[in-house]
């Protein structure tokens, strides 16, 4: 029986509220630091009375860091547009590589399948930090170093192992049987895959690259060690806050806020994928 | 087109599935495979299908090898026992898929679409997904796939296993008619020796790796090649009964309850041995207790089973028969009564292997079957 009562509603209601109040309130704390001044966001005890100011927005936005030790210049905007480049571009390589290999791992049982496929997950318990040394050295040898290529290149260690492994699942879902009937019906191995396993693992794809996509955006060590100040993504650039002059908290807000909103506004856009993908069990028709 | 299979061997790993099974499937020929679930009729079909390779042993179409020649170049129409329809295509989709993949005019393809799918009366749903569709649409939809390309060889793999028992009853009607009309070469899948009785030519019967017997479905009914699969065919299931066959006035002749019960006269086998004897249900008939033959038994339980009734008696010495009679034929209500055993319906089975051991076809064992 589908019949809930007031009651229940009620306390699941309130267990609802409780948890988005837990996970919400710091983005909507720093959402309201990022209207305010330095001197506002200090008082004690705190309030959310304030009079709401711009200014951090116009500082990040024209790129003029106004402090009491005087004008910094911020490339804040050249970030953004770094994260954006650096994380579309790594999940886009991943997809390309990582898609076909997972179909591989998925539907072809040869010798070491396993085994490659598991080392390619192993790059994900690996510390960053192991790697970067050597990696450095020898980016710096080959020219890679400070390269977008280079970043995308490295970025690789994150989103392929994990495009790889949930792309691979979602095809190991899809029965066997209904590629094989496409077969039968006449189209060759590539249209099969191209038809019939590509649009049936659509929604697993699309969470696989929006979750590579904000582990990308997400990378911190990589690229503060691998890139120079016209090639850092916003983790790394949001450092540039910490002045001389102390901590500018209300640009390091609204800086949150910007760099939230490109993530946001993807996971609000693939939400209906996730969901389906989730529900792919469907499929068995 | 026809198709041969010689001395194929498969296996999964270490689990062997089919051990040196050879088939010789004529033009235009409705085969079934029948057999228990893990007999392997499935795994032979995929590998006609070509999407799974034998280890050893050829597969031959129209005499042209198969070995190496790829699922979408075989000429092969297959429906699955599971449907295995695209659930992203709606039916339309789904059946044309045969024809997309040999670049037919969009016009043609429509018109073909819509042919298959009157014949098989879905035309008023090939707008709809498959998860949109009742069990039954789905059968036919993956159905009218597998005819769309007019395939020379159709493999159909158990397709009436998932639909409801109505539709099952009026497909098997309706199917026999629609493969002829296909003049293909069909290999039918199926656990119901009903279906298989109903729509094969010959049936092979799958057990232990390979094939136990072939033949029409009246060989395998009447001269069935082990106790296996005498109990495989035939509901209510037939009785077998340990006797030991000795020379008598009028021939070789088997003692049930002390009363002699003739054999068929073409009997060769050892004498003084014990051996199973084979009877249908419908080969026993109530009788009157002086009649020549026949033998008294306690009445136990009566099931009518619609166009038939089925009687449970045990003879003297506590054996279990099973009598079957058309219902509305009158019996003995309860309590003692006579038997007598239709000589002609009687199959010997030897008792350590199993296997028949006389041909019993005589018209009074067709008779029966009928």
């Amino acid at each position: 029986m589908e019949h809930t009562s007031t009651l229940e509603k009620v306390l699941r209601g309130t267990a609802i509220t409780l948890v988005i109040l837990f996970f919400m309130f710091p983005i909507f704390w720093i959402f309201l630091m990022s209207f305010q001044t330095n001197e506002t966001i200090l008082r004690v005890p705190p309030s959310i009375v304030f009079d709401p100011t711009l200014s951090n927005y116009t500082a990040l936005i024209t790129g003029k860091l106004d402090t009491a030790a005087g004008t910094l210049e911020i490339s804040f905007m050249k970030n953004l547009w770094n994260s954006l480049f650096l994380s579309a571009a790594s999940v886009a390589v991943g997809l390309v590589l990582g898609v076909p290999a997972a179909y591989a791992f998925a539907r072809l049982k040869f010798r070491g399948s396993e085994d490659i496929a598991f080392t390619l997950l192993s790059f994900r318990f690996a510390p960053p930090l192991l790697v970067l040394l050597p990696l450095t050295i020898y980016f710096q040898q080959i020219g890679l170093a400070d390269t977008y290529l280079g970043l995308i290149w490295v970025y690789q260690l994150i989103v392929l192992p994990l495009i790889l492994w949930i792309v691979r699942g979602y095809f190991e879902d899809i029965p066997a049987d209904v590629e094989y009937a496409y077969r039968i019906a006449g189209h060759s191995w590539g249209a099969t895959f191209r038809k019939i396993a590509l649009p049936l693992a659509g929604p697993g794809i699309a969470a696989a690259g929006l979750l590579a996509f904000i582990f990308a955006w997400n990378n911190f060590v990589f690229a503060l060690v691998l890139a120079s100040a016209d090639k850092q993504p916003v983790t790394v650039g949001a450092l540039a806050f910490v002045t001389a002059s102390g901590i500018q908290y209300g640009q390091v807000a609204a800086g949150i806020v910007l760099s939230i909103l490109p993530t946001f506004a993807l996971a609000l856009y693939a939400q209906r994928y996730l969901v389906e993908g989730l529900s792919l069990g469907a499929v068995k028709g | 087109m026809s198709l041969q299979l010689t001395d194929i061997v498969k296996s999964f790993k270490e689990d062997l599935v089919l051990d040196g099974v050879s088939l010789d499937v004529a033009t235009g020929e409705t085969l079934v495979l029948f057999g228990p679930s893990g007999a392997g009729k499935t795994v032979l079909l995929r590998l006609i299908a070509g999407v799974i390779e034998p280890d050893e042993g050829s597969i031959r179409i129209n005499g042209a090898d198969m070995d190496g020649v790829e699922p979408e170049d075989r000429g092969i129409g297959m429906a699955f026992q599971n449907f295995a329809l695209f659930p992203h295509m709606d039916a339309r989709e789904n059946i044309a898929s045969p024809l997309i993949a040999r670049r037919e005019s969009k016009t043609g393809i429509k018109r073909r679409v819509e042919d298959v799918a009157r014949l098989l009366k879905i035309d008023h749903v090939l707008h709809h997904k498959p998860k949109e569709l009742s069990n039954g649409q789905k059968q036919r939809t993956a159905l009218g796939r597998a005819l769309a390309g007019e395939p020379s060889i159709l493999l159909l793999d158990d397709p009436l296993r998932n639909v409801d028992a109505k539709l099952r009853f009026e497909m098997r009607l309706e199917l026999p008619r629609l493969l002829k009309d296909q003049q293909a070469t069909v290999i039918y899948v199926t656990q119901d020796y009903k279906e298989a009785m109903a729509l094969g030519d010959r049936i092979a019967v799958m057990s232990g790796h390979g094939i136990a017997q072939i033949g029409t479905p009246e060989d395998i009914y009447l001269s069935p090649a082990n106790t296996e699969i005498a109990r495989l065919f035939g509901d209510p299931v037939i009785n077998l009964l340990e006797v030991t066959p000795e020379r008598g006035e009028a021939g070789v002749q088997v003692k049930l309850s002390g009363t002699a019960v003739p054999i068929n006269p073409g009997y060769t086998g050892s004498i003084g041995h014990s051996c199973i004897l084979g009877i249908r249900p419908e080969g026993i008939h109530f009788a009157d207790a002086g009649t020549p033959g026949a033998f008294p038994v306690t009445i136990e339980a009566e099931t009518p089973l619609n166009e038939k009734t089925v009687t449970l008696a045990a003879t003297e010495n506590k054996r279990e028969i099973l009598i079957s009679r058309p219902s509305g034929t009158s019996a003995p209500d309860s309590g003692q009564a006579h038997i007598v055993i239709d000589s002609g319906a009687v199959i010997l089975f030897d008792r350590a292997t199993g296997n028949r051991i006389a041909l019993p076809a005589t018209d009074a064992a067709k008779g029966g079957a009928a």
